[in-house]
């Protein structure tokens, strides 16, 4: 029998990724049109940014924060690139090198500022010292150090790589606990307020897998070996297990968190909850905060100890 | 065929594989969970794979922020 093969669903050329959740197949260039639409769209849908607004987008050097910046610049928007050194051996030192190779490819401006340089501890120093998870320490830090540096820099809004798997596997272990709190914060644009700058994910309406693609596509040499502190956590847990739910029913994993979108994110944001603690600014860094000192000062602190 | 898999980065010679979907059945790899590359070329599912074929299986998940957190909602560094 004769194999037919896959057809571009625009121009009926040679495929070069199946996407089962929209029964489509594409080639490399309507592939790449496909992924600035669904950023357009995103961006367009929540009123993420304005025409021309500066953007500053974190990138770990990753496949997701590079395609970020790129699709970012692609749609006319002046980005500058933010790289978070986490300490974590030579993951760390490749990881930079992709983000550099990226920028300087591209002309592109490209921040770096070092945890241990900086603040004086690395990531699994902290997770060693505090009894975190490497990944619960990083998260913290990373939260406190993207807004510090957008705010510094002049930024009003910090771009992040989150894409539909995480955004799904995120909802996922919120609704295994019914974690209303984290449920109602969980949105693609939140605004700024209290000495937030706004948060953006362009990403959340393509997947991961399209996203390895993009930059495979789009020459993007990007890290492709997985941090070494986070082999087997939770989160990682919940995509396999999206996944596997996605294999058998295409359209799952975008069905779940668009709909959380659509019908739920609403709804909790009405909701009377227990209301927002006071923000202000934290004694040790100035960042906002609802205690006297906040979670990363203190993370440091023992980290330093 | 020259197999390339990461995560961790290592080979396998295999032989009686025809195609990207018998590939990735026979080594019980989820077809969302990774892309195929042959040679420098994206492949798709239905591909078929040459005997002496280099093939690339590069996973997609990556993760890191703890996922029953607010780390990957965004909502700052409040606690």
């Amino acid at each position: 029998m004769t194999r037919v093969p896959m057809k571009c669903r625009v121009c009926r050329g040679p495929a070069v990724i199946d996407l089962k959740r929209h029964n489509a197949n594409f080639c490399r260039e309507h592939f790449v049109a496909y992924c600035e639409e669904q950023v357009r769209r995103a961006i367009h849908h929540f009123r993420m940014l304005e025409p021309g607004e500066r953007v500053l987008v974190a990138v770990s050097g990753g496949k997701d924060s590079l395609a970020c910046w790129d699709l970012l610049v692609r749609l006319g928007y002046a980005v500058e690139g933010f790289y978070l050194g986490l300490g974590i051996d030579t993951y760390s030192d490749d990881s930079l090198a992709a983000a550099t190779r990226f920028a300087d490819a591209r002309g592109l401006t490209l921040h770096v500022v070092d945890l241990e340089t900086t603040h004086g501890f690395t990531i699994p120093v902290a997770a060693g010292a505090t009894h975190r998870s490497p990944c619960g320490a990083c998260g913290l830090s990373k939260r406190h150090e993207f807004n510090r540096v957008a705010r510094d820099l002049g930024f009003g809004v910090l771009a992040t790589g989150h894409n539909l798997d995480d955004e799904a596997a995120v909802l996922l272990g919120n609704v295994l606990r019914w974690e209303t709190d984290y449920l109602a914060r969980q949105h693609p644009c939140l605004p700024a307020e209290g000495g937030f700058v706004r948060k953006i994910k362009p990403l959340y309406r393509l997947g991961e897998r399209e996203m390895a693609a993009y930059c495979i596509l789009e020459g993007i040499d990007y890290q492709v070996d997985e941090c070494p502190m986070a082999a087997g956590n939770r989160h990682i847990g919940f995509k396999e297990t999206l996944n596997d739910l996605e294999r058998r029913s295409p359209g799952s994993k975008a069905a779940f968190l668009f709909g959380f979108l659509d019908r739920m994110a609403p709804l909790l944001a009405q909701a009377d909850g227990p209301g927002d603690a006071e923000v202000h600014a934290c004694a040790g860094c100035g960042e906002p905060t609802t205690g006297d000192v906040c979670a990363f000062c203190r993370l440091r602190d023992k980290a330093r100890a | 065929m020259r197999v390339l898999l990461r995560n961790p980065r290592r080979e396998l010679d295999l032989e009686g594989i025809t195609s990207v979907a018998t590939l990735l059945h026979h080594l019980d790899l989820n077809p969302e969970s990774v892309l195929v590359i042959v040679g420098d070329e994206l492949v798709t599912n239905d591909a078929p794979l040459a005997p002496d074929a280099t093939v690339e299986i590069r996973p997609v998940i990556s993760g890191g922020a703890d996922g029953a957190t607010a780390a990957g909602s965004g909502g700052g560094d409040v606690s």
